[in-house]
């Protein structure tokens, strides 16, 4: 378990972080960008993978697979739309 | 130190590798030159974190572990492989939606446990992170499902009756006070089973009215949702990883929420919770729409120096891309200037217009954004508009009484001429009759997209080869 006070300044650093990042994005980035980070939230699978693992009733382990099932979408789809978005932005230079 | 702590401990150092190249990732993508780069690094970051997850897993469940993955990544995985770029919002809707379930799931299953006969000593913090992340990533599942369903056409852009607003309310405090009896007075099964229904709920109620027009700013909300969910369930399962990637999606998803919304000239209390896209309002507009026919829209462009092709996603619909590209490079290669102005929200998000011209081929250097561009359109010779309707309204900034009124447009009403490329008389996304339609030298091209843009190209080839009419 992760001490209450150091977990808040961990959100409140990730937070910091996350805004300052993508400060600067144009707008032609916007929709890769939301779909980029739509990817990173699948990290999730990796919660409901554990969640899973420790599941011993029936209905628990109904609810661990849903998640795992879940999240490992979240995670394999965000990736490749993001990337077969993001492959196609070339400048006229590239070519 | 034995084999379980080694193990716990090349998990946990993979994770902290996972998450640094996460932020990294994002970092990148921020910028068109590295954003493919970034895509990949956060790649890896989740292969990496997930390979190490095994060795905390043990073998318990393992076969039903490995079963779950599969039956999660190869679908997704070839849906959205050959999924067309038009479809994208929807489909990162539908990706984030699993993501929110995932977070929901994590903390349904966690709810579950903490109401099992002789629990006790959870602390408060705990059981409120994880009623918090359950009802925000269960709101976010269920409104991403209706917000693809809406996108998709599978269902009515808009969906309201008297005392929505009312209704809403009602179940979002009941939701509220469903988890606050969860933190404060104690966790029961059928309690869990309440809270549930009634965050599945609220996010299908949430999401139904909103408009078409305003699922760009909706999908970015839902995503910055899930992104918090992650990291309060990542605080109850005690994996530092989930709480920094959730987190930082969850600003990064606020912030460009923020960013789109401005772009629309909508604050995001206005999407939530007013009713637009509904179309109606606005003065009447006087005078006609003016029809030409394809040969002479062609000798104008034929005379132009400096072309303006304004895309809008009416465009994309009709799978028109290459086709004007083709006619573009037809036309520079007569010598003229062609460039491509980009509204913020042309297409269905923020740069989604970006992403079909550069899927037809169009380099990026030719595309223009909204504030380089309108200063050009008072001397551009011929703007076409194809597909696009909302975003070149004049109304935006003349008409007080119009439901876009503040709403940045292109300028395109400056522009010497303008042909219209559009299929029928009809209003756009938001419903609104467009001013520049009816302007005296507006010309109104009435076809399909892409047969509009074949039909000029060879009308434009026949009076280059002096055939002429």
């Amino acid at each position: 378990m992760i001490d209450g006070f150091l977990a808040l300044y961990i959100f409140m650093l990730a937070a910091f972080t996350g805004k300052e990042i993508i400060g600067r994005v144009p707008v032609i980035l916007h929709t890769p960008l939301m779909s980029g980070s739509n990817f990173v939230h699948g990290i999730v699978l990796v919660g409901a993978m554990i969640a899973l693992a420790h599941a011993d009733s029936t209905l628990a382990k109904v609810i661990g697979f849903v998640g795992v099932a879940l999240g490992a979408g979240n995670a394999a789809g965000g990736y490749v739309v993001t990337e077969r978005m993001l492959e196609m932005f070339k400048s006229s230079k590239d070519k | 130190m034995d084999l379980q702590q080694l193990l716990t401990w090349i998990a946990k150092a993979s994770y902290f590798l996972a998450a640094v190249l996460f932020i990294l990732g994002i970092k990148r993508m921020s910028s068109p030159v590295t954003a493919r780069k970034g895509i990949v690094q956060a790649g890896i970051g989740m292969v990496i974190a997930t390979l190490a997850t095994f060795a905390l897993t043990g073998t318990h469940n393992l076969g039903l572990i490995v079963l779950a993955i599969a039956v999660g990544v190869v679908p997704t995985w070839l849906w959205g492989k050959k999924v067309a770029m038009t479809d994208m919002p929807q489909m990162v809707a539908l990706f984030n939606g699993m993501g929110g379930g995932s977070a929901a799931a994590i903390g349904a299953g966690e709810l579950l446990k903490f109401a099992a006969p002789g629990t006790t000593g959870i602390p408060l913090v705990t059981i409120g992170l994880a009623v918090l992340g359950a009802l925000i990533g269960s709101v976010s599942m269920t409104g991403s499902v209706i917000a693809w369903a809406k996108l998709d056409g599978r269902m009515d852009k808009r969906f309201t009756f008297s005392g929505q607003q009312a209704v809403n309310f009602l179940v979002f405090a009941a939701a509220v006070v469903a988890g606050l009896a969860l933190i404060f007075w104690r966790v029961e099964p059928w309690l869990v089973v309440l809270f549930f229904t009634l965050s599945l709920l609220f996010g299908v109620l949430m999401t139904l009215p909103i408009g078409g027009a305003d699922m760009p700013v909706v999908i970015s909300l839902y995503n910055a949702f899930t992104g918090l969910a992650v990291a309060f369930e990542g605080y109850v399962m005690g994996i530092e990883a989930l709480i920094v990637a959730g987190m930082v999606v969850g600003a990064a998803g606020t912030f460009l929420t923020q960013l789109m919304a401005k772009a629309m000239n909508r604050p995001i209390s206005g999407v939530l919770f007013s009713n637009f896209g509904g179309g109606g309002g606005g003065e009447a507009i006087t005078g006609a729409q003016k029809p030409i026919e394809a040969a002479d829209a062609a000798s104008l462009l034929y005379m132009a120096e400096k072309v303006i092709i304004v895309p809008g996603y009416g465009m994309a619909v009709a799978q028109a891309q290459h086709k004007i590209w083709e006619l573009s490079q037809q036309l520079i290669k007569a010598g003229k200037d062609v460039r491509f102005a980009i509204h913020p929200v042309a297409g269905r998000m923020p740069g989604h217009m970006n992403v079909l011209l550069a899927e037809a081929g169009v380099p990026y250097d030719l595309i223009a954004d909204m504030d380089d561009i309108n200063p050009e359109f008072k001397t551009c010779d011929v703007a076409i508009v194809i597909g696009a309707n909302d975003v070149v309204n004049p109304a935006a900034k003349t008409d007080k009484s119009s439901p876009i009124y503040g709403m940045p447009i292109l300028d395109v009403v400056n522009s010497r001429q303008t042909i219209v490329i559009k299929r029928g008389k009809g209003t756009g996304f938001a419903g609104i009759e467009n001013a520049l339609f009816y302007a005296d030298n507006t010309r109104m091209l009435y076809a399909d997209g892409k047969e509009a843009a074949n039909l000029l190209g060879a009308e434009l080839k026949a009076i280059e080869g002096g055939g002429g009419h």
